[in-house]
């Protein structure tokens, strides 16, 4: 029953709203709403003295990030008919199809020293089988959080058939002051807002960090140096140094190529903004377009050989792909209003971007090839959408406007539901989803 | 004697730190004070104030070292056109200024697009300064696409007062 209503789930899930009208689906939708799957995660239990309360910690965000996606439910204790003493024994069914739980997450946690072991099972109540194996993830005490979200990856993983996004990190703008001095700096959290760390000073502007394909680095622009200039940050040692580019006025826009060794940017010379390529290696530029309108934000596909960036060329911002070794780029937006800031899917298949128009923002998707778009939001300003490493989900940046406003981090799906503001302790903008941690 | 020195060091001083910090709060990228010119904590009498033509003070208040532009343009107005016809006079008079152009954007768009934006309105008013008689080495532009509004209120009144290019004039050699 658990994988059936997965194949339904994951079928709507892919098609959008579009199936949400009507079609032969048996699922429970409710205005255009997905009725989560019931699960159950009674609280871990502590194998050795002591992790009662880590045990309690990562239950909770194991459910968290579960329920955070909009496709779970989690039933609480207080309907419980029998509880789970010992990680081993055998699943009492019954007792669960009773409250009509359709997954059921068992565990166990054990520390020793600053070393602990998470253990979890994962049961599809209705079928009464285990789905997958029972696994172990082991750690040190303080990254608890993380061994939390790999089962929570592990679970997302066996219901729905996608990769997981829980172990993952984002690289943002922290934003302070007032909004005519407004003061940035970068900073890293965890996907769900926990854990943030700064990684510059805020003493100069800060735009649009982009992680490396393997999370080890960031590319940014900097106005430390009193121009526009891309640097490029250690994550680990948080060394920081300029990345010497082409000759020009103002670099930015800057985006690692997906094997990490070149960079696509924006070099910007007598007012023109034209993309260009450096090799990190031998320091080689080539420049990318050659034309007096403004080419920027440019996202590379996930094989590495094409990019996707927008141009001012037809008059307004509009979408483009071409080839990263250059050649003649091919339109792609041909909607009302103008469209900006696109990133291209990890999974391949979709394009996201920024579209404006009527006074409106939007964060939407589109086909590769232009078709289909879809608009998943709609605000005063929302912009800069990255792509959870599954592809299933959007964080984009949402600005309140006037003097008291500013920008905050949200998540969307791609079908436009379960729109969820991350909780970054203060005002965020410009998100770099990194990959899943190994 | 003395004293005029020890003021034109005063303003080098000033001016090197605009030049080497551009992305300072300084009145061009959003200070408060319009009158205040690119040397924010100088005293205006201490120059000659905003009524001695070959004061900071007077080439911000007076001769203007703003231009604003339509909507998603670089573009010249008439009235920008006027601004920058006195400022090129003023620095041909006064030929011991350098001056860095920032170009702005207002929030009605994307981040990066916005940098750009910024650019091209900075070189628009570099290519009329030059087209002038400005020296282009005494030229040097930035953007600051919608970073630094000056003006916050979430409409147009506001966000015509932010589509803006600052001529920012410092005191410096040619570098």
């Amino acid at each position: 029953m658990l994988t059936r209503l997965i194949a339904l789930f994951t079928a709507l899930w892919l098609a959008g709203p579009l199936l949400a009208q009507g079609g032969p689906l048996q699922i429970t939708i409710t205005s255009g709403v997905i009725e989560p799957i019931p699960v159950a995660a009674p609280t871990f239990q502590a194998e050795t003295g002591g992790a009662e309360q880590l045990a309690a910690d990562i239950t909770s965000v194991v459910l968290a990030d579960l329920t955070g996606t909009g496709l779970f439910r989690a039933v609480g204790a207080e309907s419980f008919v029998s509880t789970v003493t010992d990680f081993n024994a055998p699943v009492a069914y019954a007792d669960w199809r009773a409250i009509n739980v359709q997954g059921l997450i068992t565990g166990a946690v054990a520390v020793s020293g600053d070393q602990v072991v998470v253990k979890f099972r994962l049961y599809d109540v209705f079928t009464g089988a285990e789905l997958g194996q029972g696994l172990q993830f082991a750690g040190t005490v303080q990254g608890w959080r993380r061994m939390a979200h790999k089962v929570a990856d592990q679970v997302y993983s066996r219901i729905t058939g996608e990769g997981g996004y829980f172990d993952s990190r984002v690289v943002f703008v922290a934003v302070d002051g007032p909004k005519d001095a407004r003061l940035k700096r970068l900073a890293i959290m965890d996907y769900d807002g926990a854990n943030v760390q700064y990684l510059t000073a805020s003493g100069s502007i800060v735009l649009a960090p982009r992680f490396s394909p393997t999370g080890d680095r960031v590319l940014y622009t900097s106005y430390a140096s009193g121009i526009p200039a891309i640097n490029m940050l250690d994550v680990a040692s948080v060394a920081n140094r300029p990345v010497a580019t082409a000759p020009g006025e103002m670099a930015f826009s800057p985006r690692f190529s997906r094997d990490g060794t070149r960079v696509v940017y924006s070099l910007s010379n007598g007012g023109n903004t034209d993309l260009y390529l450096t090799d990190l290696g031998s320091g080689q530029h080539y420049r990318l377009t050659d034309s007096p309108s403004i080419e920027t934000s440019p996202s590379l596909s996930p094989d590495g050989s094409q990019i996707v960036f927008e141009s001012d060329r037809s008059g307004t911002q509009q979408l483009y792909i071409m080839p990263l070794t250059g050649g003649e780029p091919t339109r792609i937006s041909f909607g009302d209003g103008r469209y900006g800031s696109p990133v291209w899917s990890p999974r391949g298949d979709l394009i996201a971007f920024t579209k404006q128009g009527g006074g409106r923002f939007h964060i939407g998707v589109m086909r590769t090839d232009g078709s289909e778009e879809v608009l998943l939001t709609a605000s005063d300003l929302d912009e800069s959408p990255t792509w959870a490493p599954n592809g299933r989900v959007l964080m984009f940046t949402r600005e309140t406007l006037g003097a008291s406003g500013g920008p905050s981090l949200y998540t969307v799906d791609v079908s436009g539901r379960n729109l969820q503001q991350v909780p970054t302790g203060g005002m965020a903008a410009d998100a770099s989803w990194g990959p899943l941690q190994p | 004697m003395t004293k005029v020195i020890a003021i034109a060091l005063l303003t080098a001083a000033l001016g090197l730190s605009a030049c080497t910090r551009p992305d300072r709060f300084g009145a061009g990228a959003g200070g408060a004070d319009p009158t205040a010119g690119g040397a924010g904590v100088v005293d205006p009498t201490a120059l000659g104030g905003p009524g001695d033509p070959r004061s900071p003070q007077y080439f911000s208040a007076t001769v203007g070292d703003r231009v604003l532009f339509p909507v998603d343009q670089s573009t010249l107005t008439p009235e920008a056109q006027a601004t920058l016809r006195g400022q090129a006079q003023w620095l041909a008079t006064n030929s011991d200024y350098l001056a860095l152009i920032e170009g702005h954007a207002d929030e009605q768009g994307t981040s990066e697009y916005n940098v750009a934006l910024g650019a091209r309105r900075a070189n628009a008013v570099r290519e009329f300064l030059i087209a002038q008689g400005v020296p282009s080495a005494r030229l040097r532009t930035i953007s600051y696409g919608k970073e630094r509004p000056i003006s916050v209120c979430a409409e147009e009144a506001c966000y015509t007062q932010n589509r803006r290019a600052v001529t920012v004039i410092s005191i410096g050699t040619l570098s």
